[in-house]
Formats: structure tokens, C-alpha cells, sequence
């Protein structure tokens, strides 16, 4: 939620800067793209598991008013507790209701970007109650005071070296190397104890089930069942998007969504929690409340955002973009970094806040190509950058030399003249081929040679070759 | 796809082309000619309206969209040397006019009627080179229009194919993004310079001669960047090669 927005460039900058954080950045999503690639490899019927995917979530999304009732009706029958949180706001007040009523002094959580988006960290301090996350990586961002830089790897932009430094200042005793399996065992034993102690658990949802009522959480470590079954209460938010018709549906979606994120087949837990305990269960929370969030969703389904809707959250669009993987997803300054987050964060947070996460972009579509459920994302931010343009939040500088060029554009005869005393002038800041510093152009020439032009433009040398059999000597190319 | 005889092509040369590097629109015209096609150069032709577009000046960006297809009237086919372009004319045009009942349709059939230049030679004249020789290494780097948005992929290669002597090496993330991007660039010039500088160094890995593409704003910014670096690598577009004209200056060289 709210993170201020301004100053990307500046918070890019500094990302570009540092080399620890492009080490961590390439060996994540590197992994990732790999692997992805071997499992969509060994996954022949991808395509059309991609297109089942998206008919599934268009279908909930034209029906949403449908299977939210249908969900609320079979989760209270179970017995659960439906709220509904229109904003960050009510959902905060919701869950915090809920923890102080219980006179909660201790909450686990389990991994949930929604629970980023509300802000919820923030509130649960704010009304005093002790959070300890529980997810490996939360953890080690918790330890951290930061916020995630990746959907899927909240810690991704720390490398285990790091990580083994905080660990050591924060784990009583002290992990006694820096091997991964030994700071898993440290972090194992820090927060076992707060597993058993805690009075409310929280976690997200990956599928909300509409004909059982159910909710699905998948994680890879166990810690989200150690956080939703020993607590008193369970508490589970999730967006409304996250609808499914049946149990069968989210198993068509977890197929493209684990292979998607990591590259496995199945991640280690796949969890449906359908109500408190029952009587006779060994185990199981006395009270479930789920807190259904819309946050701009609604909106969304009326706009040309809609398609946005349909995203299950695998991280895919970042991993194989070239900007998040240059600049990590800090730099993003919303809760969603990477080409999701471009197009969700002016949904959150204002398009004037964030008006350059969709400019920030080469439009080279390799996001869409590898999304699983069909998101066209270079169009989704382009629909942004065509807002941003109408609602005269561009520069004032760019808005008048897209004016000027535009206007020449429209007029061939000035358009032409134009490229004739352009490549003249260009020719006279070079020499022997190259520019290497160009006024208004420092952007291109700061970091790259400019090709000098040959001299005369094409349509130039086309008219005054056209009875002579223009360019057969080759001469004409150059002055 | 088969063209009907001596179809009549309008050559759209592109701003970049036109200013930068005139050699690309000649190859295309010689090219085009070789695959027998009656080529012109309509005046009319200004910019595709990419910056535009990718501004979100929607308004400016069909306006110019409206005067390339009057332009292009009459053509059978209109070709240009760049995938992005091309990817402009064939998805954006259709959409930007839409809802305009009298240019919709118009639109539409232009934009079937509109192929990058190496799509164009293989798939709908069968073209390939004949008795073209070049002793040298290349490698090739995918622009990312081309590739995403309108399929070109084997048709260069196969192209490339037909000139003898031309070892062909593959280059590490052929199929991601050089940092180009149009305005991106300047906008974001510093991210642009990380993106494109692992470009470079890809391209320096292979040891080729020569770095071959197909769109002149790509080609300008990786060829910029290894000029920056000192690399010795020179660059062409994928039809200056399959012209045979790669025997003079490379992008940068004065001959």
C-alpha cells in the first residue's frame, strides 16, 4: 500500500548501482526462467492448459457476482465467517477487529501479497499485536524491515551471504555456519516456538472454491499449515479474483501456476481449508473468518483493465523481464514490482503517483508470451500510458516535442525537409562514423555512440536517382 | 501464401531508414526487385506513428495511421525493412480505427496487405538469394516486434541461409529485448544502458564478425553500445547481407 511513488528514476538509479543486488536479481529469476523453460518443455499440452486457464478466469470474472455468493453461502455453511472489505482501509479494520476481539498478543502469517497490499503489516502494529512471519523468506524481510521485491521470492534481492549476516545478528543462538541447510534449521528453531504460541494465524489464498466454500493455499515449506491449524482463529484474505468454480478448476489453474512460478510440477503443500474445526478433528482453528477484498478490483472489471483480473500471481512477467532484471523490485515502489505491477500499481496507488512504472517499459512482449493465463501486458500498459497522456500528466517537455513532431509528421514535404537538414546537423557533431556526444540526445549518447548519418536521406537520393536506377552503385549511400 | 505475378509493392522506408541509413531502403528496393516485384517509394509516406503511439497520444498516432494507408492505396503489398514498424501497421493500425466507420475497414485491409521485408521475400514470393557470397561469421539477434508480434524468425535465418560462405553463430538470449525501445532509451536511458551493455557482452562472446538484425533502431543501439565499448564488431541489417551489400561501410563505418 501507499509507499511513496515518486522518484522511480532516482530509486532505479540506485538500483543499477548495486552490484550485490544485480548478483541476487540474476541468480533468482535466472533460476527460474531455467527451470520454467524445462517444465513447460516436458508439459506438451501447455498451450491449451493456457487457454482453459484464461476461459476459467474470464468465466468467474463475467460471473463474479455469481460464484461470491455462491463461495460466501458454501464458506458460512461450513462455518466459516465472510466479511467484505471495499478498501485496504476496511479489510485493516476488519482483521484488526478480529485480533484485538480475541485479545490476540501474538499472529503468525503465512506468505500473502494482499496482506502487502492492504498494508496489514503496518496495521497489526500499529494496534500492538505482535507478527511474526513465517514464510522463510518474510522472515528474513521482516528481520530486514522491508518489504517484498518479488511475488513469488519476497527476498530475492538479498543473497544468502546476507542473509546469513542478519541471521546471525537476529537468531539466538546464532546459526553455526552459512550453509543454506543450517540457516534453514536457525530459522526452523526461531519460529517453531511462535507457531505453538500464537492466538491468530493469517494467511492468503491462492483459489478461493465457490462450490465447497474451500480456500487453497500452496506453499513449499509447511509453514503456512503450522500458521492456519494450531492458532485459536484462522484469518484468510484474499482478493476477489481469486474465485474458481470447483476444486477441479483450481487444479487445471495450480497446474500453469506452480510450473509458471518455479518450474516444478506440484509445490510441496497444496492445502484446502474448508471451515473451523468440526467436532472430532484432532486439530484445526475454532474460528475461520475469510475477508473477501475488492480494492479497485471491481473497477477494473469495468474497465479495459479487465484482463488483469485473470492473474494467479506466478511471477513469470517479472522473471523474464529486462527492466525487473536490471533494476529488482524494490525500485517499483508499489506492493507488485515487474510488468504486473506496472499495470496493478496505478489501480492501488494513482496513476499521477506511479505514471512511470508503464512508461518504464521496452514493449518487447516476452511478459505476455510467457504469461499462463494469456494477460496481454505491453497492451494493458500502453492503455495506461494512453491515460496518462489524456489526463496531461506527461512532461511538459515531451507532450510539446511529440506536438512539434507530430505536426511535421502529417505535412510529407516538411517531414522530409525536416530529415534533410536533421541528418545534416546530426552530421556535424561526428566524426569518422560515430557521435559520441549529442545535445538533447545525452539520454543516447551517455552511454552509447550514435551512427553518423550517410548524409542524404533515402527520399533524397530516391527522387534524384529514380531515372538513373538508383542505388545499383552503392556511392549513393554515402557523401 | 503464394503473390500474384510482378505484384506491385509500395516500399515504406521507415524515418530511421530514411535519415540514418538510406543503404537498408535501396537493398529492400534491389531485394524486392530480385523476387520480381514492381517497387515504389510512395511521397507521401512520413513516420508509421510509433512514438505516438507509444507516447499514448492515441489521437496523433491514428491521424498519422489515416495518412499512411491513403498513401498506400493501390499497392498490393506494402513492405518495409523493420519488424516494428510493421507490427505497428499490422496490430495498432486495426485497433486505433476501430471505431471509425469509414477508415475500420480500410485499416484491416491494410494492414493484411503489410509484411516486414524478410517475411514478405520468404513467405509470400519464396524468394532467396542467388550467387551471394560473404566470407565471414555472424550472428543474429532477434528484435523483439518482429519476433512477438508478427513471427519472424526462420525466414531471415533461411535467408542468411543462401549466402555462401556465411557462418552463422548463435548468440545467447537471441529472443530478449536489446533495451531499444523507442523513447525508452532516453527516457530510461540508464536502464536501457544496463540492458543493452549484457547485449554487448553477448554479442562480443560469440566472436562473430558481424552482428545482424532487422530492425535499424535495435541495430543502432547495440551497434552504439559495442562502438562505446570497443568491439570490433560491425553491424548490418539481415537484407544489406542478403543483398550482397555488406561489402561496404557497416552501421557507424564511413566509406
Amino acid at each position: 500500500m501507499n509507499a511513496p511513488q515518486q522518484g522511480f528514476k532516482e530509486r532505479a538509479d540506485a538500483a543499477l548501482k548495486n552490484a550485490v543486488l544485480k548478483i541476487a536479481i540474476d541468480r533468482t529469476t535466472g533460476n527460474a526462467e531455467r527451470k520454467r523453460a524445462v517444465a513447460i518443455a516436458a508439459f506438451p499440452e501447455f498451450q491449451a492448459a493456457r487457454a482453459r486457464g484464461r476461459a476459467i478466469k474470464d468465466h468467474v470474472i463475467a460471473h463474479l457476482d455469481h460464484y461470491l455468493e455462491m463461495f460466501e453461502r458454501n464458506a458460512t455453511a461450513a462455518g466459516a465467517t465472510v466479511h467484505w472489505a471495499s478498501d485496504d482501509a476496511e479489510a485493516r479494520a476488519i482483521i484488526t477487529r478480529i485480533c484485538l476481539e480475541a485479545d490476540a498478543k501474538l499472529v503468525t502469517r503465512a506468505k500473502s501479497m494482499l496482506g502487502e497490499e492492504i498494508g496489514l503489516p503496518h496495521a497489526l502494529a500499529d494496534a500492538g499485536i505482535e507478527r511474526v512471519e513465517t514464510d522463510l523468506a518474510e522472515h528474513i524481510i521482516q528481520l530486514a524491515g522491508e518489504r517484498p521485491s518479488h511475488i513469488v521470492w519476497p527476498a530475492m534481492h538479498r543473497t544468502r551471504e546476507q542473509v546469513a549476516i542478519l541471521f546471525k545478528e537476529a537468531h539466538h543462538p546464532p546459526p553455526a555456519a552459512d550453509d543454506p541447510a543450517t540457516m534453514v534449521q536457525s530459522a526452523r528453531r526461531e519460529l517453531r516456538a511462535k507457531f505453538l504460541g500464537a492466538d491468530v494465524g493469517i494467511s492468503g489464498a491462492n483459489f478461493l472454491v465457490a462450490d465447497t466454500g474451500a480456500t487453497c493455499t500452496v506453499t513449499n515449506e509447511g509453514n503456512a499449515e503450522l500458521t492456519t491449524t494450531p492458532p485459536r482463529i484462522h484469518i484468510v484474505t484474499a482478493g476477489i479474483e481469486k474465485l474458481v468454480p470447483s476444486t477441479a478448476h483450481a487444479f487445471a489453474l495450480l497446474r500453469l501456476l506452480v510450473r509458471s512460478a518455479t518450474g516444478g510440477e506440484m509445490t510441496q503443500y497444496t492445502t484446502f481449508h474448508c471451515g473451523p474445526k468440526r467436532p472430532g478433528d484432532a486439530d484445526g482453528p475454532e474460528e475461520m473468518h475469510i475477508v473477501l477484498v475488492d480494492n479497485g478490483r471491481t473497477r477494473m472489471l469495468a474497465d479495459e483493465f479487465r484482463p488483469m483480473l485473470r492473474c494467479i500471481r506466478c511471477g513469470a512477467c517479472m522473471n523474464h523481464c529486462v527492466v525487473y532484471r536490471q533494476i529488482g523490485g524494490h525500485a517499483y515502489g508499489g506492493t507488485y514490482p515487474g510488468p504486473m505491477g506496472a499495470v496493478l500499481t496505478p489501480v492501488l496507488d494513482g496513476l499521477a503517483q506511479s505514471r512511470d512504472l508503464p512508461h518504464a517499459c521496452t514493449m518487447n512482449g516476452r511478459c505476455a508470451e510467457v504469461c499462463p493465463v494469456e494477460i496481454p501486458l505491453p497492451t494493458l500498459l500502453r492503455a495506461w500510458r494512453t491515460r496518462s497522456w489524456r489526463e496531461r500528466l506527461e512532461p511538459r517537455s515531451v507532450r510539446a516535442a511529440l506536438g512539434l513532431w507530430a505536426m511535421a509528421a502529417r505535412r510529407p514535404w516538411l517531414y522530409l525537409l525536416g530529415s534533410r537538414i536533421g541528418v545534416r546537423a546530426l552530421r556535424l557533431f561526428g566524426r569518422r562514423g560515430w557521435i559520441g556526444s549529442l545535445p538533447l540526445a545525452g539520454g543516447w549518447t551517455a552511454y552509447r555512440d550514435m551512427p553518423r548519418p550517410s548524409g542524404r536521406t533515402f527520399m533524397e537520393q530516391y527522387r534524384a536517382g529514380q531515372a538513373g536506377r538508383a542505388g545499383q552503385t552503392g556511392r549513393e549511400t554515402r557523401k | 501464401m503464394s503473390a500474384k505475378p510482378n505484384p506491385r509493392v509500395g516500399l515504406f522506408v521507415t524515418c530511421l531508414v530514411d535519415a540514418i541509413r538510406p543503404g537498408i531502403g535501396f537493398a529492400a528496393i534491389q531485394l524486392l526487385e530480385e523476387a520480381g516485384c514492381r517497387v515504389e517509394v510512395p511521397q507521401a509516406q512520413t513516420c508509421c506513428g510509433q512514438p505516438a503511439l507509444n507516447s499514448g497520444d492515441d489521437k496523433d498516432a491514428a491521424d498519422l495511421a489515416r495518412r499512411t494507408i491513403a498513401a498506400f492505396e493501390g499497392h498490393d503489398y506494402v513492405v518495409l525493412p523493420s519488424g516494428s514498424c510493421a507490427g505497428t501497421m499490422v496490430h495498432a493500425y486495426p485497433e486505433l480505427l476501430a471505431g471509425d466507420p469509414e477508415w475500420a475497414a480500410r485499416a484491416r485491409d491494410f494492414a493484411a496487405r503489410t509484411h516486414e521485408i524478410t517475411s514478405f521475400l520468404v513467405d509470400v514470393m519464396g524468394y532467396r538469394p542467388r550467387g551471394r557470397r560473404l566470407d565471414a561469421t555472424a550472428t543474429y539477434h532477434d528484435s523483439c516486434a518482429g519476433l512477438r508480434e508478427l513471427g519472424i524468425a526462420a525466414q531471415p535465418r533461411a535467408l542468411l541461409a543462401s549466402v555462401e560462405g556465411l557462418e552463422m553463430r548463435g548468440l545467447e538470449g537471441n529472443d530478449v529485448c536489446c533495451g531499444f525501445g523507442g523513447t525508452f532509451c532516453v527516457k530510461y536511458s540508464s536502464i536501457s544502458n544496463a540492458i543493452v551493455t549484457e547485449k554487448a557482452e553477448a554479442v562480443e562472446r560469440t566472436g562473430a564478425d558481424l552482428l545482424l538484425s532487422g530492425d535499424l533502431g535495435c541495430l543502432m543501439n547495440m551497434a552504439g553500445k559495442l562502438h562505446r565499448r570497443g568491439a570490433k564488431t560491425r553491424c548490418f541489417h539481415t537484407i544489406e547481407v542478403v543483398a550482397g551489400r555488406a561489402g561496404g561501410p557497416a552501421i557507424g563505418e564511413e566509406g
